[in-house]
Formats: structure tokens, C-alpha cells, sequence
């Protein structure tokens, strides 16, 4: 091989390796800020803002959903199996929104502990499967609980 | 003191079957000639396997237990995402091996793939804004994972940018080169995105190590469309690379003679 196209090589390679030095240290340093919520154990722990809004992220408890009746606001309780904050909503839902979703919400925490949110998001999972296939694996789950 | 090494010269040397095959590759006139069989050829087999992904995809794969039937936006979106990172992993290689090897070739493919890979961008990430809006609520959220993907599409106009901001082919191509491989940083970055932090954008469903989290039915319509996605891209950079190849030996004894009326 000649010296300059080893040259070159040495050099791209530097390049290569410079760039993922410095996109490693950045992504560290800012490794707190690119996670997009707060989970409810962390509102626990007092990480999450105290007067500014924030995004907080968890599933909904089963049978903690409560609509009002008049209007479209809705209470229900966001939990990431270890800790539960109260949710407060008023506005449309998503399509995927229910009980048991992983949903992400923003707003912010209100002196009685409850989140009062301005949005309601739907985190979809990885999963795709045909509605028989679900309700096939539901079955087999109740069976085994019983 | 020992003398400096001097490199044989290595003109002289034989060379292998394989390297006289590399080199008569990147050899335009014959890349030319092997294109022009080839395009049709792979044009009709990514005919049909498009044919085959949509009628599978829209028709005989069964609707989702929780989406219904919005989830079939997947055998666009997927393919174009993953074809996305592939023609950028692409355009680093070429460019990097541009750049060393001084290959018109390789920064050809190059400079050939940029478009193409920006639109595959667009469209992942069009699709998936169609989709956020019923799914998650919102058309577009700054998460990990959909920044990322915004950045890619920014390297490939960059890139575009600087081709056509610098007159000299040849210059062009180094500094080109050079942009790509920085950006391949963000390749890594894209797919563990939704694995390093917590991100509204789910994770892999098919790229991972464990059983795919798809039902067969669903997924074998999408492996056919990522086969289509492939095909797709080489039938366009073959076009791109033949117009390409044409500009750049405009004055060569080949080109002028190809397109002389006889």
C-alpha cells in the first residue's frame, strides 16, 4: 500500500474516531435532558420540576379511570409498578388511550400532589399481532390466573 | 540509524483475480455498460416484489388487535426508515473509500445516493407524523428517536448543499466525504435512540436479537417490502450513477463516441 493512502486511511480512521468521542461525551453530558418523561418513582423522589411543566410517563392502573359526567375531563392514575401520581385531564384522548397503555403525559404537579396535564399521549408498544392472537393470549391468562 | 523503508513500487506487481475484477468495476465505461443490462432486469423483479408486499400488506395481512387497520402504514414507513440508515451507511462508505482511494466510482455512488436516501427520510418521516396524529395525539413530539431521524434528513441536504455549492467534481467529493462520515455517528444514535432513553417512538419489532414481536402474517409482507425498498434503491442510484457517469466523461473518447449519430 502507498504511504499517502495509508496516510488517508490514518486519517479517516482519527476522523471516525474523534467524531465518536466527542458525540459520546455530548450524549453523557446531556443524558438527563434527551429522555423524553419523568417516571412517577422519580416525581416521587423529587427529580422532576417543581413550578415548571413537565413530561411524566407510565401506564394507566387498571379500573382507576374516572370520567365526569358533564364534560371531558377524566382522572386516572399513571404508575410505573413502583409508584402512582394521579393524573387530571380535560381535552380529547387518543385512539390508543385505555386502561393498562403506556401513556406519556404533559403538565405539571399541583400543590395536593395531583398532575394537572395540558396533553395526553399514547405510547404505542412493539407489538403487532391479529385481534384473534390477543384474544387467544387473553384466555390462556385468565385461565392461568384461575 | 536504519534507512527510512521505501514501499515497493507496486506497479508491476500481479494481481489477483479479484483485485483485477475490483478494479475494472470502477473502471466507468465498463460500470456503464454493466448498468445498462442490469437496470431492467432488477426494475421488473422490484416490480414485483412491491406487487407482492402491497397486495400482502393491504389485503391478506390481518388488521391489528389495537391499531385496527392504521398499522398498515408500517410496510411503508419501516422499509423507508431502515432504508433510510442504509443508503447513509452507503453514502459514508463510498465517500470514505472516495476519499482514499480517489475512486470516480465510489464518489459516483456517492454522490448518487444522497437524494435518494433524503427522500427515503422524508417519507419515514412523513408516514409516521400520518400516523402519530390518530395513534399518539400529535403529529410530531422532540423525542430521541424522531430528532435523530429530523438530523439524517438535515446530513443528506447538507450533503446535497455542498455538492452543488463546489464547481470542482473532485473537490466536492473529498469534502462530501468527509460531512458523511462525520454524520454516520448519528446512525447508532437512530437505532439505540429508543433503547438509551425513554422515548414516545416504541422500540424495535423486527430488528432486535430476540423472536420478532410481529405476527408471521404481518411480517412476511413487511420483509418483502424491505426487499422492494432495496431494489428500489438500486434501480434509482443505477439511474442516478448512469447520468452521473455521463456528466463526469462528458469529454472522454467513450462517451463522445457512444452518443455521436451514427
Amino acid at each position: 500500500m502507498r504511504p499517502r493512502r495509508r496516510q488517508r486511511i490514518v486519517l479517516v480512521g482519527l476522523l471516525l474516531a474523534g467524531v465518536i468521542l466527542a458525540a459520546t461525551l455530548a450524549l453523557l453530558a446531556l443524558r438527563d435532558n434527551i429522555n423524553l418523561f419523568f417516571s412517577p418513582t422519580q416525581v416521587a423522589a423529587g427529580e422532576a420540576p417543581q413550578n415548571t411543566p413537565f413530561r411524566l410517563g407510565g401506564m394507566v392502573v387498571a379500573g382507576s379511570v374516572q370520567r365526569a359526567a358533564e364534560d371531558l375531563s377524566i382522572r386516572f392514575d399513571l404508575t410505573d409498578t413502583a409508584h402512582t401520581v394521579t393524573v387530571a385531564y380535560t381535552g380529547i384522548l387518543p385512539d390508543l388511550f385505555s386502561e393498562g397503555q403506556g401513556i406519556v403525559t404533559q403538565g405539571s404537579l399541583v400543590k395536593d400532589g395531583t398532575f394537572v396535564a395540558s396533553q395526553v399521549l399514547a405510547k404505542h408498544d412493539e407489538n403487532y399481532m391479529p385481534p384473534e392472537v390477543d384474544e387467544a393470549l387473553q384466555k390462556a391468562q385468565a385461565m392461568g390466573l384461575q | 540509524m536504519t534507512p527510512p523503508q521505501i514501499d515497493q513500487p507496486t506497479g508491476n506487481r500481479p494481481r489477483s483475480i479479484w483485485a483485477r475484477r475490483f478494479h475494472q468495476l470502477g473502471s466507468p465505461p465498463f460500470f456503464y455498460t454493466l448498468i445498462e443490462k442490469l437496470l431492467p432486469w432488477v426494475g421488473a423483479l422490484c416490480a414485483l416484489c412491491f406487487a407482492a408486499g402491497l397486495y400482502g400488506g393491504l389485503i391478506l395481512a390481518p388488521t391489528d388487535y389495537q391499531q385496527g387497520e392504521s398499522y398498515r402504514i408500517i410496510y411503508i414507513h419501516v422499509p423507508a426508515a431502515w432504508m433510510s440508515m442504509f443508503v447513509y451507511l452507503i453514502l459514508a462508505i463510498s465517500g470514505g473509500i472516495g476519499l482514499i482511494w480517489r475512486m470516480k466510482l465510489a464518489q459516483a455512488v456517492a454522490r448518487a445516493s444522497a437524494p435518494i436516501g433524503a427522500a427515503y427520510t422524508f417519507l419515514a418521516l412523513l408516514t409516521g407524523s400520518l400516523w402519530g396524529k390518530p395513534m399518539w395525539g400529535t403529529w410530531w413530539i422532540w423525542d430521541a428517536r424522531l430528532t435523530s431521524e429530523l438530523v439524517l434528513l438535515f446530513l443528506y441536504l447538507g450533503y446535497m448543499a455542498l455538492q452543488s455549492a463546489i464547481d470542482d467534481r473532485r473537490t466536492a467529493a473529498r469534502a462530501g466525504a468527509v460531512l458523511a462520515l462525520v454524520g454516520v455517528v448519528n446512525l447508532p444514535i437512530i437505532h439505540f435512540s429508543v433503547e438509551w432513553w425513554s422515548t414516545l417512538h416504541q422500540g424495535p419489532t423486527v430488528t432486535k436479537f430476540d423472536k420478532p414481536s410481529i405476527a408471521t402474517s404481518m411480517l412476511i409482507p413487511l420483509l418483502l417490502m424491505a426487499i422492494a425498498f432495496q431494489l428500489h434503491y438500486l434501480v434509482a442510484l443505477f439511474a442516478r450513477v448512469r447520468a452521473e457517469i455521463l456528466d463526469s466523461e462528458r469529454r472522454s473518447a467513450w462517451v463522445t463516441k457512444m452518443v455521436a449519430p451514427s
